[in-house]
Protein backbone atom coordinates (compact mmCIF):
# COMPACT_ATOMS: atom_id res chain seq x y z
CA UNK A 1 0.00 0.00 0.00
CA UNK A 2 1.37 3.50 -0.69
CA UNK A 3 1.48 5.90 1.58
CA UNK A 4 -1.37 8.31 0.03
CA UNK A 5 -3.56 5.08 0.20
CA UNK A 6 -2.58 4.16 4.05
CA UNK A 7 -3.60 7.98 5.42
CA UNK A 8 -6.63 7.67 3.21
CA UNK A 9 -7.37 4.44 5.08
CA UNK A 10 -5.97 5.64 8.69
CA UNK A 11 -8.67 8.56 7.89
CA UNK A 12 -11.68 6.36 6.86
CA UNK A 13 -11.10 4.40 10.83
CA UNK A 14 -10.84 7.60 12.84
CA UNK A 15 -12.91 10.41 12.34
CA UNK A 16 -12.91 11.52 15.62
CA UNK A 17 -9.34 12.06 16.62
CA UNK A 18 -8.67 13.01 13.34
CA UNK A 19 -10.74 16.50 14.29
CA UNK A 20 -9.09 16.44 17.92
CA UNK A 21 -5.68 16.31 15.51
CA UNK A 22 -7.44 19.40 13.75
CA UNK A 23 -7.97 21.19 17.12
CA UNK A 24 -4.77 20.45 18.06
CA UNK A 25 -2.86 21.94 14.78
CA UNK A 26 -4.83 25.21 15.66
CA UNK A 27 -4.19 25.22 19.06
CA UNK A 28 -0.01 24.69 18.72
CA UNK A 29 0.79 27.50 16.86
CA UNK A 30 -1.48 29.68 18.99
CA UNK A 31 0.37 29.82 21.79
CA UNK A 32 3.90 30.92 20.06
CA UNK A 33 1.65 33.21 17.69
CA UNK A 34 0.02 34.75 20.32
CA UNK A 35 2.88 35.92 22.06
CA UNK A 36 4.77 37.11 19.22
CA UNK A 37 1.24 38.97 17.94
CA UNK A 38 1.04 40.91 21.70
CA UNK A 39 4.89 41.51 21.63
CA UNK A 40 5.93 42.37 18.86
CA UNK A 41 2.56 42.49 16.49
CA UNK A 42 0.65 45.45 18.87
CA UNK A 43 3.46 47.57 20.17
CA UNK A 44 4.37 48.42 16.63
CA UNK A 45 0.62 50.03 16.66
CA UNK A 46 1.56 51.83 19.69
CA UNK A 47 4.62 53.14 17.78
CA UNK A 48 2.59 54.59 15.48
CA UNK A 49 -0.01 55.47 17.54
CA UNK A 50 2.69 57.72 19.62
CA UNK A 51 4.59 58.92 16.78
CA UNK A 52 1.64 60.52 15.94
CA UNK A 53 1.18 62.36 19.45
CA UNK A 54 2.87 65.04 20.63
CA UNK A 55 5.83 65.35 23.65
CA UNK A 56 4.26 66.13 26.98
CA UNK A 57 5.94 66.64 30.26
CA UNK A 58 4.16 64.20 32.15
CA UNK A 59 3.85 60.65 32.93
CA UNK A 60 3.28 58.78 30.53
CA UNK A 61 5.44 61.71 28.17
CA UNK A 62 3.38 62.32 25.79
CA UNK A 63 -0.30 63.23 24.81
CA UNK A 64 -3.11 62.48 23.76
CA UNK A 65 -3.57 59.25 26.42
CA UNK A 66 -7.05 57.42 25.31
CA UNK A 67 -9.27 57.78 28.31
CA UNK A 68 -10.77 53.81 28.23
CA UNK A 69 -14.01 55.00 30.15
CA UNK A 70 -14.76 57.82 28.26
CA UNK A 71 -16.92 56.42 25.84
CA UNK A 72 -17.00 57.62 21.78
CA UNK A 73 -16.37 61.10 22.77
CA UNK A 74 -12.87 60.14 24.53
CA UNK A 75 -12.25 58.50 21.45
CA UNK A 76 -13.08 61.23 18.94
CA UNK A 77 -11.28 63.65 21.40
CA UNK A 78 -8.29 61.31 21.18
CA UNK A 79 -8.38 60.81 17.68
CA UNK A 80 -8.71 64.41 16.83
CA UNK A 81 -5.39 65.00 18.88
CA UNK A 82 -2.89 62.88 16.80
CA UNK A 83 -1.21 64.84 13.58
CA UNK A 84 1.90 64.50 11.47
CA UNK A 85 4.05 67.28 13.87
CA UNK A 86 6.90 64.57 14.15
CA UNK A 87 6.94 63.51 10.88
CA UNK A 88 7.18 67.32 9.52
CA UNK A 89 10.16 68.05 12.23
CA UNK A 90 11.57 65.11 10.54
CA UNK A 91 11.11 66.20 7.00
CA UNK A 92 12.13 69.72 7.50
CA UNK A 93 15.34 69.34 10.13
CA UNK A 94 18.34 68.36 8.13
CA UNK A 95 19.50 66.36 10.77
CA UNK A 96 17.31 63.37 10.33
CA UNK A 97 17.62 62.86 6.36
CA UNK A 98 21.26 63.63 7.40
CA UNK A 99 21.08 60.49 9.79
CA UNK A 100 18.92 58.29 7.54
CA UNK A 101 21.58 58.43 4.52
CA UNK A 102 24.13 57.64 6.27
CA UNK A 103 22.72 54.88 8.14
CA UNK A 104 21.90 53.75 4.48
CA UNK A 105 25.48 54.27 3.47
CA UNK A 106 27.04 53.06 6.10
CA UNK A 107 24.99 49.76 5.68
CA UNK A 108 25.31 49.42 2.18
CA UNK A 109 29.35 50.12 2.20
CA UNK A 110 29.61 47.53 5.33
CA UNK A 111 27.61 45.30 3.66
CA UNK A 112 30.28 45.44 0.50
CA UNK A 113 32.99 44.84 2.36
CA UNK A 114 31.76 42.40 4.59
CA UNK A 115 31.33 40.22 1.31
CA UNK A 116 34.45 41.05 0.04
CA UNK A 117 36.29 40.05 3.86
CA UNK A 118 33.87 37.19 4.31
CA UNK A 119 33.65 35.27 1.15
CA UNK A 120 37.68 34.30 1.28
CA UNK A 121 37.22 33.17 4.67
CA UNK A 122 34.56 31.07 3.76
CA UNK A 123 35.73 30.04 0.88
CA UNK A 124 38.97 28.73 2.60
CA UNK A 125 37.00 27.35 5.55
CA UNK A 126 34.86 25.12 2.57
CA UNK A 127 38.15 24.31 1.20
CA UNK A 128 39.82 22.97 4.45
CA UNK A 129 40.68 19.15 5.30
CA UNK A 130 37.21 18.01 6.29
CA UNK A 131 38.48 17.22 9.72
CA UNK A 132 39.81 20.81 10.33
CA UNK A 133 36.47 22.02 9.99
CA UNK A 134 34.03 21.89 12.44
CA UNK A 135 37.30 23.47 14.43
CA UNK A 136 37.25 26.32 11.87
CA UNK A 137 33.82 26.48 12.10
CA UNK A 138 33.66 26.95 16.47
CA UNK A 139 36.47 29.72 15.60
CA UNK A 140 34.02 31.44 13.65
CA UNK A 141 30.78 31.04 16.26
CA UNK A 142 32.70 31.77 19.27
CA UNK A 143 32.92 35.67 18.30
CA UNK A 144 29.73 35.59 17.87
CA UNK A 145 28.73 34.20 20.87
CA UNK A 146 30.78 36.32 22.55
CA UNK A 147 29.59 40.04 23.90
CA UNK A 148 28.62 42.55 21.20
CA UNK A 149 29.60 45.26 23.55
CA UNK A 150 32.94 44.23 24.45
CA UNK A 151 33.94 43.21 21.28
CA UNK A 152 33.50 46.76 20.00
CA UNK A 153 34.73 47.90 22.90
CA UNK A 154 37.93 46.19 22.28
CA UNK A 155 38.33 48.39 19.04
CA UNK A 156 38.53 51.86 21.28
CA UNK A 157 41.83 50.76 22.81
CA UNK A 158 43.47 49.60 19.41
CA UNK A 159 42.18 52.53 17.05
CA UNK A 160 42.36 55.76 19.65
CA UNK A 161 44.96 58.28 19.06
CA UNK A 162 47.35 56.79 21.26
CA UNK A 163 46.52 53.47 20.58
CA UNK A 164 47.81 50.37 19.40
CA UNK A 165 47.30 50.68 15.02
CA UNK A 166 48.58 54.73 15.45
CA UNK A 167 52.00 52.90 17.71
CA UNK A 168 52.28 50.15 14.73
CA UNK A 169 51.83 52.53 11.99
CA UNK A 170 54.29 54.63 13.81
CA UNK A 171 56.78 52.22 14.70
CA UNK A 172 56.95 51.56 10.85
CA UNK A 173 57.41 54.64 9.65
CA UNK A 174 54.06 54.25 7.55
CA UNK A 175 52.82 57.94 9.46
CA UNK A 176 55.08 60.41 10.75
CA UNK A 177 51.83 61.55 13.22
CA UNK A 178 49.10 59.71 15.10
CA UNK A 179 46.12 59.98 13.05
CA UNK A 180 42.78 60.58 14.24
CA UNK A 181 40.50 57.27 13.10
CA UNK A 182 38.49 56.63 16.37
CA UNK A 183 35.17 58.77 16.40
CA UNK A 184 35.23 59.29 12.44
CA UNK A 185 33.28 56.93 9.43
CA UNK A 186 36.52 54.84 8.94
CA UNK A 187 36.12 53.52 12.81
CA UNK A 188 32.13 52.75 12.55
CA UNK A 189 32.69 50.34 9.45
CA UNK A 190 35.94 48.88 11.01
CA UNK A 191 33.71 48.02 13.89
CA UNK A 192 30.69 46.82 11.69
CA UNK A 193 32.53 44.61 9.52
CA UNK A 194 34.44 43.27 12.27
CA UNK A 195 31.25 42.68 14.54
CA UNK A 196 29.03 41.32 11.89
CA UNK A 197 31.86 39.09 10.44
CA UNK A 198 30.28 35.71 11.33
CA UNK A 199 27.10 36.94 10.19
CA UNK A 200 28.32 37.24 6.31
CA UNK A 201 30.79 33.81 6.72
CA UNK A 202 28.75 31.41 8.14
CA UNK A 203 25.41 31.56 5.78
CA UNK A 204 28.19 31.29 2.70
CA UNK A 205 30.07 28.89 4.18
CA UNK A 206 27.36 26.60 4.70
CA UNK A 207 26.38 27.04 1.02
CA UNK A 208 30.08 26.25 -0.34
CA UNK A 209 30.59 23.65 2.14
CA UNK A 210 27.79 21.72 0.21
CA UNK A 211 28.93 22.64 -3.21
CA UNK A 212 28.79 19.90 -6.00
CA UNK A 213 32.33 20.34 -6.67
CA UNK A 214 32.21 18.08 -10.18
CA UNK A 215 30.88 20.94 -11.23
CA UNK A 216 33.52 23.02 -10.79
CA UNK A 217 36.03 20.20 -12.26
CA UNK A 218 33.74 19.66 -15.32
CA UNK A 219 33.73 23.22 -15.98
CA UNK A 220 37.76 23.50 -15.73
CA UNK A 221 37.75 19.98 -17.96
CA UNK A 222 35.68 22.02 -20.42
CA UNK A 223 38.45 25.06 -20.49
CA UNK A 224 37.23 27.56 -18.26
CA UNK A 225 40.14 29.47 -16.42
CA UNK A 226 39.84 28.71 -12.67
CA UNK A 227 38.36 32.44 -12.67
CA UNK A 228 36.10 31.88 -15.07
CA UNK A 229 34.96 28.28 -13.68
CA UNK A 230 34.33 30.70 -10.20
CA UNK A 231 32.12 33.98 -11.93
CA UNK A 232 30.00 31.20 -13.84
CA UNK A 233 30.00 28.32 -11.46
CA UNK A 234 30.74 28.81 -7.56
CA UNK A 235 29.49 32.13 -7.64
CA UNK A 236 26.09 31.76 -8.77
CA UNK A 237 26.02 28.61 -6.84
CA UNK A 238 26.96 30.60 -3.34
CA UNK A 239 24.00 33.17 -4.20
CA UNK A 240 21.63 31.82 -1.79
CA UNK A 241 24.06 32.53 0.74
CA UNK A 242 25.19 35.79 -0.10
CA UNK A 243 21.86 36.40 0.02
CA UNK A 244 21.11 35.33 3.48
CA UNK A 245 24.66 36.55 4.98
CA UNK A 246 23.50 40.61 3.01
CA UNK A 247 20.28 40.43 4.81
CA UNK A 248 21.54 39.16 8.23
CA UNK A 249 24.07 42.35 7.97
CA UNK A 250 22.52 45.16 6.07
CA UNK A 251 19.22 45.47 7.82
CA UNK A 252 20.69 45.30 11.90
CA UNK A 253 23.83 47.44 10.72
CA UNK A 254 21.06 50.28 9.83
CA UNK A 255 19.22 50.25 13.60
CA UNK A 256 22.88 50.37 14.60
CA UNK A 257 23.23 51.78 17.78
CA UNK A 258 26.26 50.42 19.82
CA UNK A 259 28.99 50.76 17.19
CA UNK A 260 28.50 54.21 15.76
CA UNK A 261 28.18 55.38 19.80
CA UNK A 262 31.20 53.24 20.97
CA UNK A 263 33.58 54.38 17.96
CA UNK A 264 31.88 56.97 15.43
CA UNK A 265 32.34 60.83 16.24
CA UNK A 266 29.55 63.66 17.08
CA UNK A 267 28.84 64.34 13.48
CA UNK A 268 28.17 60.77 12.51
CA UNK A 269 24.68 59.75 13.07
CA UNK A 270 23.10 57.50 12.23
CA UNK A 271 19.53 56.53 13.22
CA UNK A 272 19.77 53.88 16.17
CA UNK A 273 21.79 56.56 17.54
CA UNK A 274 19.26 59.36 16.94
CA UNK A 275 16.74 57.30 17.64
CA UNK A 276 18.58 56.50 21.57
CA UNK A 277 18.97 60.27 22.25
CA UNK A 278 15.58 61.23 21.50
CA UNK A 279 14.10 58.90 23.72
CA UNK A 280 16.53 58.74 26.56
CA UNK A 281 18.37 62.12 26.18
CA UNK A 282 15.38 64.49 24.91
CA UNK A 283 13.10 62.42 26.44
CA UNK A 284 10.98 62.71 22.90
CA UNK A 285 9.05 59.90 22.94
CA UNK A 286 7.06 60.83 20.16
CA UNK A 287 9.97 62.06 18.22
CA UNK A 288 11.72 58.64 18.77
CA UNK A 289 8.53 56.72 17.50
CA UNK A 290 8.84 58.30 14.05
CA UNK A 291 12.31 57.69 13.45
CA UNK A 292 11.40 53.96 14.53
CA UNK A 293 8.60 54.36 11.93
CA UNK A 294 11.29 56.06 9.46
CA UNK A 295 13.74 52.96 10.29
CA UNK A 296 10.77 50.62 9.56
CA UNK A 297 10.23 52.37 6.50
CA UNK A 298 13.59 51.78 5.23
CA UNK A 299 14.19 48.70 6.12
CA UNK A 300 11.09 47.47 4.81
CA UNK A 301 12.30 47.76 1.16
CA UNK A 302 15.68 45.32 1.44
CA UNK A 303 13.01 42.89 3.60
CA UNK A 304 10.67 43.12 0.35
CA UNK A 305 13.65 42.47 -1.88
CA UNK A 306 15.51 39.56 -0.40
CA UNK A 307 12.01 38.00 0.06
CA UNK A 308 11.16 38.37 -3.72
CA UNK A 309 14.70 36.97 -4.34
CA UNK A 310 14.28 33.84 -1.66
CA UNK A 311 10.87 33.19 -3.28
CA UNK A 312 12.58 33.33 -7.24
CA UNK A 313 15.39 31.28 -6.11
CA UNK A 314 12.82 28.85 -4.54
CA UNK A 315 10.48 28.59 -7.33
CA UNK A 316 13.20 27.17 -9.71
CA UNK A 317 16.72 26.58 -10.34
CA UNK A 318 19.13 29.15 -11.16
CA UNK B 1 43.47 18.51 -3.96
CA UNK B 2 41.05 18.05 -0.85
CA UNK B 3 43.35 17.42 1.31
CA UNK B 4 45.68 20.04 1.19
CA UNK B 5 44.63 23.90 1.33
CA UNK B 6 45.67 25.89 -1.29
CA UNK B 7 47.91 28.89 -0.36
CA UNK B 8 45.50 31.14 -1.01
CA UNK B 9 42.59 29.88 1.13
CA UNK B 10 45.53 29.24 3.84
CA UNK B 11 46.13 33.11 3.70
CA UNK B 12 42.13 33.94 3.60
CA UNK B 13 41.81 31.79 6.83
CA UNK B 14 45.32 33.36 8.87
CA UNK B 15 44.07 36.82 8.03
CA UNK B 16 40.63 36.45 8.58
CA UNK B 17 40.78 34.54 12.29
CA UNK B 18 43.44 36.88 12.99
CA UNK B 19 41.44 39.95 12.45
CA UNK B 20 38.75 37.94 14.70
CA UNK B 21 40.64 37.70 17.27
CA UNK B 22 43.71 40.00 17.48
CA UNK B 23 41.24 42.66 19.06
CA UNK B 24 39.88 39.94 21.36
CA UNK B 25 43.67 39.21 22.50
CA UNK B 26 44.68 42.49 22.83
CA UNK B 27 42.10 42.98 25.67
CA UNK B 28 42.91 39.61 27.52
CA UNK B 29 46.52 40.53 27.64
CA UNK B 30 46.02 44.26 28.67
CA UNK B 31 43.73 43.24 31.53
CA UNK B 32 46.71 41.36 33.33
CA UNK B 33 48.62 44.63 32.61
CA UNK B 34 50.06 46.05 35.93
CA UNK B 35 49.75 49.68 34.62
CA UNK B 36 46.00 51.59 35.13
CA UNK B 37 47.46 52.95 31.16
CA UNK B 38 45.60 50.73 29.21
CA UNK B 39 48.01 51.13 26.34
CA UNK B 40 51.31 50.91 28.50
CA UNK B 41 52.88 48.19 29.43
CA UNK B 42 53.68 47.76 33.00
CA UNK B 43 54.55 44.32 34.09
CA UNK B 44 52.08 41.43 34.95
CA UNK B 45 49.56 41.77 37.46
CA UNK B 46 46.11 40.12 38.34
CA UNK B 47 44.99 43.32 40.73
CA UNK B 48 42.27 44.39 38.27
CA UNK B 49 40.04 41.03 38.48
CA UNK B 50 40.75 41.31 42.82
CA UNK B 51 39.03 44.66 42.62
CA UNK B 52 36.00 42.96 40.70
CA UNK B 53 35.46 41.22 43.37
CA UNK B 54 34.71 44.47 45.69
CA UNK B 55 32.87 45.78 43.38
CA UNK B 56 29.24 45.25 44.56
CA UNK B 57 27.30 46.82 41.97
CA UNK B 58 29.20 44.52 39.46
CA UNK B 59 28.40 41.22 41.36
CA UNK B 60 24.76 42.62 41.79
CA UNK B 61 24.32 43.40 37.97
CA UNK B 62 25.95 39.74 36.97
CA UNK B 63 23.29 38.25 39.19
CA UNK B 64 20.37 40.09 37.42
CA UNK B 65 21.83 38.82 33.96
CA UNK B 66 22.12 35.19 35.29
CA UNK B 67 18.06 35.21 36.68
CA UNK B 68 17.16 37.24 33.36
CA UNK B 69 18.63 35.01 30.99
CA UNK B 70 17.64 31.71 32.47
CA UNK B 71 14.26 32.87 32.80
CA UNK B 72 13.81 34.27 29.53
CA UNK B 73 15.52 31.09 27.57
CA UNK B 74 13.25 29.03 29.72
CA UNK B 75 10.30 30.79 28.28
CA UNK B 76 11.94 31.04 24.74
CA UNK B 77 13.05 27.50 24.47
CA UNK B 78 9.22 26.43 25.04
CA UNK B 79 7.63 29.21 22.73
CA UNK B 80 10.18 28.49 20.46
CA UNK B 81 10.02 24.93 20.04
CA UNK B 82 6.44 24.69 20.00
CA UNK B 83 6.78 27.53 16.68
CA UNK B 84 9.06 25.31 15.33
CA UNK B 85 6.85 22.07 15.42
CA UNK B 86 3.68 24.27 14.44
CA UNK B 87 5.48 25.45 11.14
CA UNK B 88 6.65 22.07 10.42
CA UNK B 89 3.15 20.28 10.02
CA UNK B 90 2.55 19.69 6.56
CA UNK B 91 -0.76 21.02 7.10
CA UNK B 92 -1.61 24.56 6.62
CA UNK B 93 -3.38 26.39 9.45
CA UNK B 94 -4.88 30.19 9.00
CA UNK B 95 -2.15 32.96 8.74
CA UNK B 96 1.26 30.74 8.63
CA UNK B 97 2.61 33.47 6.23
CA UNK B 98 1.93 35.85 8.71
CA UNK B 99 3.66 33.69 11.24
CA UNK B 100 6.33 32.39 9.58
CA UNK B 101 6.98 36.59 9.08
CA UNK B 102 6.57 37.35 12.47
CA UNK B 103 9.15 34.50 13.12
CA UNK B 104 11.39 35.71 11.03
CA UNK B 105 11.58 39.73 11.76
CA UNK B 106 12.85 39.79 15.27
CA UNK B 107 15.92 38.35 13.62
CA UNK B 108 16.78 40.82 11.48
CA UNK B 109 14.99 43.73 13.44
CA UNK B 110 16.74 46.92 14.47
CA UNK B 111 17.18 46.24 18.04
CA UNK B 112 16.36 50.18 19.10
CA UNK B 113 13.23 49.49 17.54
CA UNK B 114 12.26 46.50 19.03
CA UNK B 115 13.41 48.04 22.33
CA UNK B 116 11.43 51.55 21.98
CA UNK B 117 7.36 49.21 20.86
CA UNK B 118 8.09 47.05 23.84
CA UNK B 119 8.47 49.65 26.07
CA UNK B 120 5.64 51.78 24.85
CA UNK B 121 3.99 48.42 24.93
CA UNK B 122 4.51 47.80 28.38
CA UNK B 123 3.81 51.60 29.21
CA UNK B 124 0.39 51.68 27.50
CA UNK B 125 -0.38 48.73 29.45
CA UNK B 126 0.60 49.72 32.81
CA UNK B 127 3.18 47.11 33.61
CA UNK B 128 5.77 48.71 36.30
CA UNK B 129 9.37 47.51 34.30
CA UNK B 130 11.58 46.04 35.84
CA UNK B 131 13.41 42.20 35.66
CA UNK B 132 10.45 40.51 34.45
CA UNK B 133 9.84 43.40 31.78
CA UNK B 134 13.56 42.49 30.58
CA UNK B 135 12.69 38.66 30.28
CA UNK B 136 9.38 39.21 28.17
CA UNK B 137 11.39 41.03 25.91
CA UNK B 138 14.24 39.25 25.93
CA UNK B 139 12.24 35.73 25.37
CA UNK B 140 10.37 37.21 22.60
CA UNK B 141 13.15 38.07 20.32
CA UNK B 142 14.86 35.00 21.24
CA UNK B 143 12.44 32.27 20.44
CA UNK B 144 12.79 33.50 17.27
CA UNK B 145 16.34 31.64 17.38
CA UNK B 146 15.17 28.77 19.32
CA UNK B 147 12.30 28.14 16.37
CA UNK B 148 15.11 28.11 13.68
CA UNK B 149 17.65 26.02 15.11
CA UNK B 150 14.54 23.07 16.23
CA UNK B 151 13.13 24.05 12.82
CA UNK B 152 16.42 22.64 10.99
CA UNK B 153 16.30 19.60 13.25
CA UNK B 154 12.97 19.01 12.95
CA UNK B 155 13.48 19.22 8.86
CA UNK B 156 16.23 16.16 8.70
CA UNK B 157 13.95 13.94 11.44
CA UNK B 158 13.45 10.56 9.94
CA UNK B 159 9.55 10.89 9.44
CA UNK B 160 9.78 6.68 9.50
CA UNK B 161 9.90 6.68 12.89
CA UNK B 162 7.36 8.84 13.72
CA UNK B 163 4.77 7.04 11.29
CA UNK B 164 6.12 3.77 12.59
CA UNK B 165 5.67 5.15 16.43
CA UNK B 166 2.14 6.01 15.46
CA UNK B 167 1.33 2.73 13.33
CA UNK B 168 2.04 0.51 16.44
CA UNK B 169 -0.63 2.79 18.08
CA UNK B 170 0.86 5.36 19.95
CA UNK B 171 -1.32 8.41 20.55
CA UNK B 172 0.62 11.98 19.16
CA UNK B 173 1.04 13.35 22.29
CA UNK B 174 3.25 9.67 22.81
CA UNK B 175 4.89 9.48 19.49
CA UNK B 176 6.01 12.95 20.54
CA UNK B 177 7.44 12.55 24.41
CA UNK B 178 9.26 9.47 23.14
CA UNK B 179 10.28 9.56 19.61
CA UNK B 180 10.23 13.70 18.83
CA UNK B 181 11.61 15.24 21.54
CA UNK B 182 14.59 12.72 22.60
CA UNK B 183 15.47 12.97 18.50
CA UNK B 184 15.26 17.28 19.00
CA UNK B 185 16.69 17.44 22.00
CA UNK B 186 20.41 18.93 20.91
CA UNK B 187 18.70 21.31 18.96
CA UNK B 188 16.69 22.25 21.89
CA UNK B 189 19.65 22.41 23.89
CA UNK B 190 21.24 24.17 21.36
CA UNK B 191 18.37 26.44 20.91
CA UNK B 192 18.10 26.94 24.68
CA UNK B 193 21.66 28.45 25.11
CA UNK B 194 21.97 30.31 21.96
CA UNK B 195 18.45 32.36 23.57
CA UNK B 196 20.57 32.33 26.36
CA UNK B 197 24.18 34.05 25.88
CA UNK B 198 21.75 36.41 22.99
CA UNK B 199 19.92 37.51 26.73
CA UNK B 200 23.24 38.14 28.71
CA UNK B 201 24.68 40.02 25.82
CA UNK B 202 21.97 42.55 25.18
CA UNK B 203 22.28 46.44 25.96
CA UNK B 204 19.86 48.01 23.44
CA UNK B 205 16.60 46.01 24.14
CA UNK B 206 17.42 46.02 28.05
CA UNK B 207 18.25 49.68 28.49
CA UNK B 208 14.53 50.20 26.94
CA UNK B 209 12.62 47.97 28.87
CA UNK B 210 14.22 48.11 32.29
CA UNK B 211 12.97 49.45 35.39
CA UNK B 212 14.58 50.90 39.02
CA UNK B 213 16.99 48.39 40.25
CA UNK B 214 17.22 46.14 37.10
CA UNK B 215 20.65 46.86 35.46
CA UNK B 216 22.15 44.23 33.57
CA UNK B 217 25.81 43.53 33.36
CA UNK B 218 25.63 44.82 29.59
CA UNK B 219 24.05 48.32 31.00
CA UNK B 220 26.34 48.42 33.64
CA UNK B 221 29.20 47.92 31.31
CA UNK B 222 28.05 50.38 28.75
CA UNK B 223 28.00 52.73 31.50
CA UNK B 224 31.31 52.26 32.52
CA UNK B 225 32.39 52.01 28.71
CA UNK B 226 31.20 55.62 27.66
CA UNK B 227 33.89 57.23 30.14
CA UNK B 228 36.96 55.37 28.64
CA UNK B 229 38.94 52.00 28.23
CA UNK B 230 39.84 50.54 31.90
CA UNK B 231 41.64 47.64 33.08
CA UNK B 232 38.30 46.46 34.98
CA UNK B 233 36.25 46.71 31.91
CA UNK B 234 39.41 44.51 30.24
CA UNK B 235 39.27 41.73 33.29
CA UNK B 236 35.42 41.42 33.51
CA UNK B 237 35.04 41.34 29.77
CA UNK B 238 38.43 38.51 30.26
CA UNK B 239 36.22 36.31 32.27
CA UNK B 240 32.76 36.82 29.85
CA UNK B 241 35.11 35.81 27.08
CA UNK B 242 37.05 32.70 29.05
CA UNK B 243 33.34 31.68 30.18
CA UNK B 244 31.88 31.39 26.26
CA UNK B 245 34.82 30.23 25.07
CA UNK B 246 34.82 27.28 27.30
CA UNK B 247 30.58 26.95 27.13
CA UNK B 248 31.20 26.51 22.85
CA UNK B 249 33.79 24.27 23.11
CA UNK B 250 32.10 22.41 25.68
CA UNK B 251 29.36 22.39 23.55
CA UNK B 252 31.05 20.84 20.41
CA UNK B 253 32.51 18.47 22.19
CA UNK B 254 29.21 16.84 23.20
CA UNK B 255 28.16 17.58 19.76
CA UNK B 256 31.54 15.49 18.44
CA UNK B 257 30.89 12.91 20.84
CA UNK B 258 27.27 12.07 19.59
CA UNK B 259 27.92 12.22 16.22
Amino acid sequence: MNAGARMKAGARMSAGPRRRDRLRRLLLPAVPFGWLLVFFGLPFLIVLKISLSDPATALPPYTPVLNWDGGVAAWSDFLAALDFENYRTLIADPLYLAAATTSLGVALAATVLLVLVGYPIAYGMARAPKGLQPLLVALMVIPFWTSFLIRIYAWIAILKGDGLLNKALLALGLIARPVEILNTLPAILIGVVYAYLPFMVLPLYAVLERLDRSLIEAARDLGASRLKAFLTVTLPLSAPGLVAGALLCFIPIIGEFIVPDLLGGPDTLMLGRVLWSEFFSNRDWPLAAAVAMLMLVIVAGPVVFFREAEARRLEGPP
Amino acid sequence: MSTRLHPLALAALALGFAFLYGPILVLVVYSFNASRLVTVWGGFSTRWYASLAADGALVTATLVTLKVAFASASLATVLGTLAALALDRRGRFPGRTLFTGLLVAPMVMPEVIIGLSLLLLFVALGVDRGLWTIVAAHATFTLCFVAVVVQARLATLDRSLLEAAADLGAPPARVFLTVTLPLILPAVIAGFLLAFTLSMDDLVIASFVSGPGATTLPMRLYSQVRLGVSPEINAISTLLIATVSLGVLAASLLTARRG
